[in-house]
């Protein structure tokens, strides 16, 4: 059994990509030293999430990959991010 | 009876190491979660711990991890192009990126493990209860991640081996594939952690 349809990406895609990590990299450090004190978690957590969704996008293939393994990944995030709503909304509300 | 074929299926291969990042992602989910309530219950403590970690170190390990991730997903298409050698050095280089995690690590961990500042320490249990929390997750989770970079990388090498051998070339390579997806998981883990242990202020 053969790959029917193989995918080969470029060596200067794969440099674009980590340019656009690194610039990534450098706001995650840089937004503490902006004081926005009840925002910077948040920011911190939604640039780790860009940076991760593009490593599983382009790095781990996703974007070619088939749709099973696709609709896979995002149930297992939903499966997390339920157990994180359930968690939080046991700690407010109890 | 002279062509026994071994039956291939890399995309069961590949699906298989999939689940398994799954699981992966889901144990340290769980660590993350407990990180976050216990970061939300001891906000000032956190904050006190993490000033005490090495931002600087932090970074650079974020950046030796994107530079190994980068290396690993472009030594598979050096395999695609039939170029071994052009594989072989990308995976050493990633390798060395995975060495250089190591090196700065032992400095990190060494130096509160001189000053005394680790789990089960009389300086450790004479600390607010909140920034006990603190270290044990620190250590917990870093070392938890150390162990899979470790596992990562000898599967890299067996790679590595494969590739220099020719065992792993343009047909057959979704051992590498697979090997490169788990190095993925190790940067994808370290991409939470830096931000969440080092710069919670």
């Amino acid at each position: 059994m053969t790959t029917e349809v193989e995918h080969i990406t470029g060596y200067p895609f794969y440099g674009k990509v980590l340019v656009g990590l690194l610039v990534l990299t450098t706001f995650t450090i840089l937004v503490p030293w902006l004081n926005l004190t009840a925002f910077t978690a948040l920011i911190a957590l939604v640039l780790a999430s860009t940076k991760a969704g593009i490593v599983m996008t382009y790095f781990m293939h996703l974007k070619v990959e088939y749709i099973l393994l696709k609709i896979l990944v995002v149930m297992v995030l939903a499966i997390y991010a339920s157990v994180i709503l359930l968690t939080f909304s046991d700690y407010f509300f109890r | 009876m002279d062509h026994i074929e071994m039956q291939r299926d890399d995309v069961g291969a590949k699906l298989g190491m999939w689940v398994f990042i799954f699981t992966e992602i889901l144990l340290f989910g769980g660590l993350f979660l407990v990180y976050a309530v216990m970061r939300h219950r001891y906000s000032a403590d956190f904050h006190q711990g993490s000033l005490q970690l090495n931002t600087f170190i932090g970074a650079l390990n974020t950046v030796v991890l994107l530079i190994s991730s980068m290396t690993v997903a472009m030594s598979i298409t050096a395999v695609q192009k039939k170029d071994n050698r052009k594989a072989t050095i990308l995976l050493c280089i990633t390798l060395l990126c995975a060495a250089i995690f190591l090196v700065d690590k032992y400095f990190e961990w060494g130096h509160k493990i001189s000053i005394m500042l680790y789990p089960g320490t009389d300086l450790m249990q004479s600390l607010k209860h909140g920034y006990i929390l603190f270290f044990s997750l620190y250590f917990f989770m870093t070392g938890l991640h150390m162990l899979h970079l470790v596992i990562g990388a000898v599967i890299l090498v067996v790679a590595l081996t494969k590739v220099r051998m020719g065992l792993i070339n343009n047909e057959h390579y979704v051992l590498l594939e697979n090997g490169g997806l788990y190095w993925h998981l190790v940067d994808l883990i370290w991409i939470f952690l830096f931000p969440l242990l080092y710069l919670v202020t």
